[in-house]
């Protein structure tokens, strides 16, 4: 089946050639913002984030609130381990998906649940049946208190949405400002070969469809809990 | 007439008079004003970020062809396939093509208005596909078959009785007026399609032309498992969505939340960059990217209008119009309501049939002004009536417009008007708003004022004359 490129784009020349369009009216002059295009410029119009660590902390935590995101600062990853034991147990949980992650194989280190691993492939029955599925992530944004996954970092696709209850374990060193410096690691990282799925998690599942009210878990988790160590 | 213009005649005369309804839907927006509101405040300057937002929109329509071809370049390494269909119907046979060539039987969707506006669903339907909407709002008026009601907010012309009424008709669920037990037997019936459907389709939000990715803003999840779980992923994808770089999301995506939904984000922003890649254990094995044009270059053609073509679909312009909050989104009768739907559709289906939704507008600005990215809304609804006028010109409205401007040059004949109105002014008092009034389409709903005994004229004549 040929589809119609060669008269789309024709068409689009015609229309671009023959009609030039002025410039929009713009109250400041960021003609040469948008030309420079690296993302700095847009830093001057969104919401303010602190200098320091703990300020960028403190704003995702505040965030964080706002999205009913779970939000734990831990010292270590013994305490870390603490803390998803006892949501494991309060929350009754059987069984959990995970993905082998350097940081997601320490939180999960003597847990005694079975544990369906995605990053070899997996049967999606048998991922859906888990109550959570645990991951890593790639950065913790503090401007908007969002997560930054991947396939890599999240053990594919599935396993950040399809389990009810999402767990992320992050690093301070991974808390970055805003949505700008969160693009800019993944291009540093991955250079030209991106993974096929990078997604900004910004508090559980929600729907507003029925009368504008507010009900978390429409399609994906319910709960999203968030374990910063230290 | 035309049926078009007829329908809107009688569908917002409907509407409008169902104050029950207009209540609902004031009470249903309140809540984003505020959210909306004190999002806009959180950034350090909206209006830059307005500014910019248009700067980056121009760049990348002013250029289209050049982004299209790098965007499509890159995710075609990447193993997705680029189809361009310059039509609805050439978009839907290659999508029919692709289910049946795969053995596909269920399909499930994540909200496209794309989709609405290329009818796929019917098509794949009367097809033998099993087709189901995964958006809770966008599956309920599917199951109610009707067309979403807002470009964002599908459903939100429905009470929750109407909505556990629907589910107990139609699911066999129980009745319950509680909106998070309503959303609960929607999560558990798609939860078994997403593991069943074969093919997933999706609409797309922005395509970034530097990384050939494909990026989809949704807060329910349902868009992320439609393209996580099914073995093909089909995205809709208008021509005029693509943005230079990766980076102008860090500004797109809040804004998007913030205009569309009073969010600082909405809940998942995906970017897709092909189908599964080698080493990754999950994801669809086939990605399908239909670039849709559908007279979209049509209103490129048009310098004038072709800012037009920066909409990302946030809904802002509808959720501000005094016009859309009484006539409701359905009396547009097309996919794309409200100002931005005013402005686009006489280009997308015909002036001739579409004209008259210029006229659905007080020409009050609050569009233009709620606009993320700047579009010069409300002149161009003026616009599309002077184009209107000019196509097909009415001569009633010319003789008298003729009339009027012959009378406003000439005094005299403006004084002689004037003496004429005071004596047939009583006369029309009579008849005031009936079919035998001459002015009834203004004074069925207005009054029309009362001329003084004297105009201005005559009094200043009469008092301050003689003064210097």
């Amino acid at each position: 089946m040929t589809g119609g490129r060669a008269i789309i784009l024709g068409r689009i020349r015609e229309a671009l050639r023959n009609n030039p369009a002025p410039r929009p009216h713009t109250s400041h002059s960021q003609s040469e913002a948008a030309a420079d295009h690296n993302g700095h410029a847009q830093r001057e119009w969104l919401p303010k984030v602190g200098e320091t660590l703990p300020e960028r902390i403190e704003l995702f935590a505040k965030i964080s609130v706002g999205l009913t995101t779970e939000f734990h600062q831990v010292p270590t990853i013994t305490a870390a381990r603490d803390l998803l034991t006892k949501i494991a147990a309060e929350s009754g949980w059987k069984k959990i998906g995970s993905h082998s992650h350097h940081d997601v194989d320490a939180l999960l280190e003597g847990i005694e649940l079975p544990i369906v691993r995605t990053e070899k492939g997996y049967a999606i029955d048998d991922l859906e049946s888990c109550e959570a599925g645990v991951t890593g992530c790639e950065v913790l944004v503090a401007q908007t208190g969002g997560i930054m996954v991947s396939v890599e970092s999240a053990g594919g696709r599935a396993l950040s949405v399809l389990p009810p209850h999402h767990v992320v374990i992050a690093r301070t060193s991974q808390m970055v400002p805003d949505l700008t410096a969160a693009f800019a690691h993944a291009k540093k990282k991955y250079g030209k070969q991106f993974p096929s799925f990078l997604s900004f998690i910004t508090g559980p599942s929600r729907t507003g469809d029925i009368e504008r009210i507010l009900v978390l878990g429409a399609h994906g988790p319910k709960r999203l809990t968030v374990i910063l160590l230290d | 007439m035309a049926t078009q213009s007829a329908d809107f005649q009688t569908l917002s005369r409907r509407y409008t008079a169902d104050k029950g309804f207009r209540a609902f839907i004031q009470k249903g927006m309140s809540g984003y004003y505020k959210k909306r509101d004190l999002n806009k405040a959180n950034f350090q300057d909206w209006q830059g970020a307005r500014d910019l937002a248009a700067e980056i929109k121009y760049e990348a329509i002013n250029h289209l062809d050049k982004y299209l071809l790098e965007f499509e370049e890159k995710i075609t390494a990447r193993g997705a396939k680029v189809f361009w269909a310059q039509n609805a119907e050439a978009a839907r046979d290659y999508i029919l093509k692709v289910a049946r060539e795969n053995n596909v039987q269920t399909i499930i969707k994540s909200k496209t208005m794309t989709s609405e506006e290329i009818h796929l669903n019917d098509a794949l339907e009367e097809r033998g596909f099993g087709v189901f909407e995964s958006d809770l709002g966008e599956y309920i008026v599917q199951l109610r078959k009707e067309a979403p009601f807002h470009l964002v907010f599908p459903a939100m012309h429905l009470t929750r009785g109407q909505i556990s009424d629907l589910f107990q008709k139609e699911l066999g669920s129980e009745a319950t007026d509680e909106p998070e037990k309503l959303t609960m037997i929607a999560r558990d019936v798609m939860r078994r399609k997403y593991c069943e459907a074969d093919m997933g389709i999706s609409g797309t939000n922005f395509a970034v032309a530097e990384t050939g990715m494909i990026s989809i803003t949704e807060n329910e999840g349902n868009a992320r498992l439609t393209t996580s779980l099914p073995k093909i992923h089909v995205a809709l994808l208008g021509i005029e969505k693509v943005l230079p770089k990766l980076e102008d999301l860090s500004l797109f995506l809040p804004m998007l939340a913030t205009a569309g939904a009073g969010q600082t984000m909405t809940c998942y922003n995906t970017m897709y960059a092909g189908p599964r890649q080698p080493g990754e254990p999950d994801g669809p094995e086939q990605l399908h990217i239909v670039l849709l044009d559908n007279r979209r270059t049509e209103l490129l053609a048009d310098a004038e209008q072709r800012d037009s073509l920066g909409c990302i679909r946030c809904g802002a312009c509808l959720n501000v119009c005094p016009i859309f909050k009484n006539v409701g989104g359905y009396s547009y009768g097309t996919t794309y309501g409200g100002p931005i739907g005013s402005v686009i559709t006489p280009h997308l289906r015909g002036l001739k049939d579409w004209k008259h939704l210029s006229a659905a507008s007080s020409l009050c600005g609050a569009c233009t002004e709620a606009c993320p990215v700047k579009i010069d809304l409300h002149h161009h609804l003026l616009q599309n009536r002077r184009n209107g006028a000019k196509s097909s010109p009415n001569p009633l409205e010319k003789i008298s417009f003729g009339g009027f401007s012959l009378m406003m040059g000439h005094p005299a004949l403006y004084r002689l008007a004037v003496i004429f109105g005071r004596i047939f002014q009583p006369l029309q008092s009579v008849v005031n708003g009936t079919i035998l009034d001459p002015l009834r389409a203004w004074t069925g709903s207005r009054k029309f004022p009362t001329l003084a005994p004297q105009s201005f004229h005559q009094q200043w004549k009469k008092d301050r004359g003689g003064k210097k």
